[in-house]
């Protein structure tokens, strides 16, 4: 057994702090974030067994998912939504956790919000009811989303129980195209490995495509782990995330930083570490990628037709099932379909990189007619960098309106819903049937591509806008 | 939350021959208001069992006379997507205490084990000789024994046996749940806070 480790090693090993025979790991949680949908049934077990919450200073609450993103000053009108945002601000405050609920300055999603403030750093164990926690791995955590039974596990002892996951690491080599954002990269790494081909594993990302991507984008990769089954994936921390959170609220400051910063640079794979398994592919090879299909690992690059079903992995049936529900045919072409809905938003690509790339495209053209567009930040503080950076001009002068922060149509719990049959073309991380509303079809994108449908009503290579510019 | 104890359960099985099934489908988002646990089961698959107007679509199979029974079986890949554990609750809610496949997605399956969910994942093969079996004849049986950590087709006598960590088994055969074995190591998880720098 090899002494060097990898950067998930570290991090894991370090949290252990009971090993069961032939069973999970007892690992410790340094933060972990709740939201209003999968955090009610964990606070109901506190109460039935009679026990409060452990440590409530390293819980942060924030509600996200089944919000308003208009009107937001105003009563919520579901009245089940109503009483579960009323559910997390009564379980916060009864337990003295930490409440950032509708209208708060800090309000948005957990995974936007979390970065921002500084309460994701590197080396921590952070988890979330919630999928996509993954994203927080862009700093060099090890964020995973955990079930509400583990929500009320790290209520009531700050530990969950978990098998140690095996390890992979993802090499992207080269230099991005011009019109490849980090969405397209984890796309592509779906495509590649399926939407469960991770499944079992914790993933690094390695290799200069990462090292030169900002920490908006690494966060959007990160997000993007769980989608091809991973329970999370991370990057080493370097000068770009120590950059990043400097000075941010909860980060820590003077000596404490000092002393945190001579750990956070002991934390990177050690050069002859062992993964299970490792890939590489080259960057330069990657286009603007759109989905077909009805899981995010049916993508392909925007310029390429869909392929026929003898040329896909798995069963025929379901591959044709779901170009099925899509209304899309074996060998169309994706250029050129007609769209009716464009969602700019999410925790995969709600931060003020996405809407500058948005508002790159938007600029100086208009919205289609035939397109219905929400634009919504991540949080209030994103919110608030689209004024100050005059971004909100842009985007207005071409007929878009901001929306208030939220989870919004990624899930469409609150009334963001696509209409049945109508096609979108989104910035989230879900294209599963029915994810956006009953009935709704999504192809998920970048935000350049987005943009390029928003002003031309139909699916764009948006290369062909950026080019007309720089000529 | 405590459950009922798991040990061998014989049953007939509802086959759902779809891989990738995520738990969008087993549980569409808007469903996930609820403040409690109760009454999940009513919306399991409720955009494949439904129309728009609730009118039941009768060519799914939970709409179908001839399947029924406490063991659901889906194809490859079964619960990907989000972490909502609101997708086990609705497996259970609806009468399954057994979900066969031959893939599971990560937090589906360790959702189930904390709940009382026992995912059984067979081979490839044997799952397609379950799916064949069952559908020949909706009235086979299985037999899952979680001590033996064996499942078997009866009518056939082909058996398989599956992987469960000692820990968990111990869990569901007795009823036991996560937190209970945290409280007990309480302590020593509060020594271990004092270490943590931040």
């Amino acid at each position: 057994m090899s002494s060097k480790k990898t950067l998930f090693d570290k991090v894991w090993d370090s949290h252990v702090v009971h090993q069961i025979e032939n069973g999970p790991d007892v690992l410790f949680i340094d933060r972990h974030m709740v939201h209003e949908v999968t955090s009610p049934v964990a606070f109901l077990g506190l109460k039935n067994r009679g026990i409060g919450v452990l440590h409530p200073e390293k819980t942060f609450a924030t509600a996200d998912h089944n919000t308003p993103t208009i009107n937001q000053h105003l009563p919520v009108e579901d009245p089940l939504s109503a009483h579960q945002l009323k559910m997390l601000e009564e379980n916060a405050n009864e337990h003295g956790i930490s409440y950032w609920g509708l209208g708060h300055e800090k309000n948005g999603i957990v995974h936007v919000v979390g970065p921002e403030y500084g309460i994701t750093v590197p080396g921590a164990t952070i988890v979330c009811g919630d999928s996509h926690t993954s994203t927080h791995g862009a700093f060099g955590a090890i964020a995973f989303g955990i079930g509400t039974s583990e929500v009320e596990m790290v209520l009531a002892s700050q530990c969950i129980m978990q098998p140690k996951p095996k390890r992979m690491r993802i090499n992207i080599t080269g230099e991005l195209q011009f019109g490849v954002t980090p969405k397209d990269v984890a796309l592509f790494i779906i495509s590649q490995l399926t939407t469960s081909g991770a499944t079992g594993y914790f993933v690094e990302y390695a290799g200069d495509v990462f090292k030169n991507m900002s920490m908006e984008g690494r966060m959007t990769v990160c997000n993007l782990s769980i989608e091809m089954g991973a329970r999370g994936g991370m990057i080493a921390p370097d000068e770009t995330t120590f950059h990043y959170i400097k000075g941010r609220e909860f980060t820590p400051k003077g000596e404490a930083w000092d002393k945190a910063m001579d750990y956070w640079q002991t934390l990177y794979t050690d050069a002859d570490a062992i993964f299970d398994k490792e890939l590489t592919f080259d960057g330069s090879l990657i286009e603007p990628m759109i989905t077909y299909g009805t899981n995010p690992g049916m993508g392909m690059g925007i310029s390429n037709d869909i392929p026929t079903s003898n040329m896909v992995q798995g069963g025929a049936s379901t591959y044709k099932k779901s170009l099925d529900y899509m209304k899309f045919g074996e060998g169309d072409s994706m250029i050129g379909k007609p769209i009716d809905f464009v969602f700019l938003g999410s925790c995969t690509n709600g931060r003020i990189e996405d809407f500058r790339a948005f508002a790159s495209i938007v600029k100086g053209r208009k919205k289609a007619d035939n397109v219905t567009a929400w634009l919504v930040p991540g949080s209030h503080k994103v919110e608030k960098a689209i004024k100050e950076e005059g971004l909100l001009a842009i985007i207005k002068e071409a007929g878009f309106e901001l929306r208030e922060p939220g989870c919004s149509a990624c899930l469409a719990m609150n009334d963001d819903k696509v209409p049945s049959g109508k096609l979108a073309v989104s910035t989230s991380n879900r294209n599963f049937e029915g994810r956006q509303g009953p009935g709704s079809r999504t192809l998920l994108a970048s935000p350049l591509v987005a943009a390029a449908a928003a002003v031309t009503g139909k699916v764009t290579d948006p290369r062909e806008l950026m080019e007309k510019e720089m000529a | 939350m405590a459950y009922d104890k798991f040990t061998t359960l014989t049953s007939t099985a509802v086959p759902l021959p779809i891989e990738n099934v995520d738990t969008d489908q087993i549980i569409p988002a808007r469903f996930l208001k609820a403040t409690e646990r109760e009454g999940f089961g009513d919306n399991l698959f409720r955009d494949w069992r439904y129309n728009q107007d609730n009118s039941p679509k009768e060519d799914f199979v939970l709409n179908n006379p001839k399947y029924s029974g406490k063991i659901l079986v889906g194809g490859k890949n079964f619960g990907s997507g989000s972490s909502r554990e609101h997708a086990a609750w609705a497996v259970y809610d609806y009468g399954f205490r057994v979900v066969v496949s031959s893939f599971f997605a990560d937090i589906f399956r360790g959702n189930c084990l904390n709940i009382g969910v026992l995912p059984v994942q067979v081979s490839a093969d044997f799952l397609g000789k379950i799916f064949n079996a069952v559908e020949k004849n909706p009235r086979t049986e299985l037999k899952v024994d979680l001590p033996e950590q064996k499942i078997t087709l009866l009518s056939t006598g082909d058996n398989e046996s599956f992987d469960i960590n000692d820990y968990k088994k111990n869990n569901m055969t007795n009823g036991f749940d996560d937190i209970d074995y945290l409280l007990n190591i309480k302590k020593d998880i509060q020594e271990f806070a004092k270490t943590r720098p931040f």
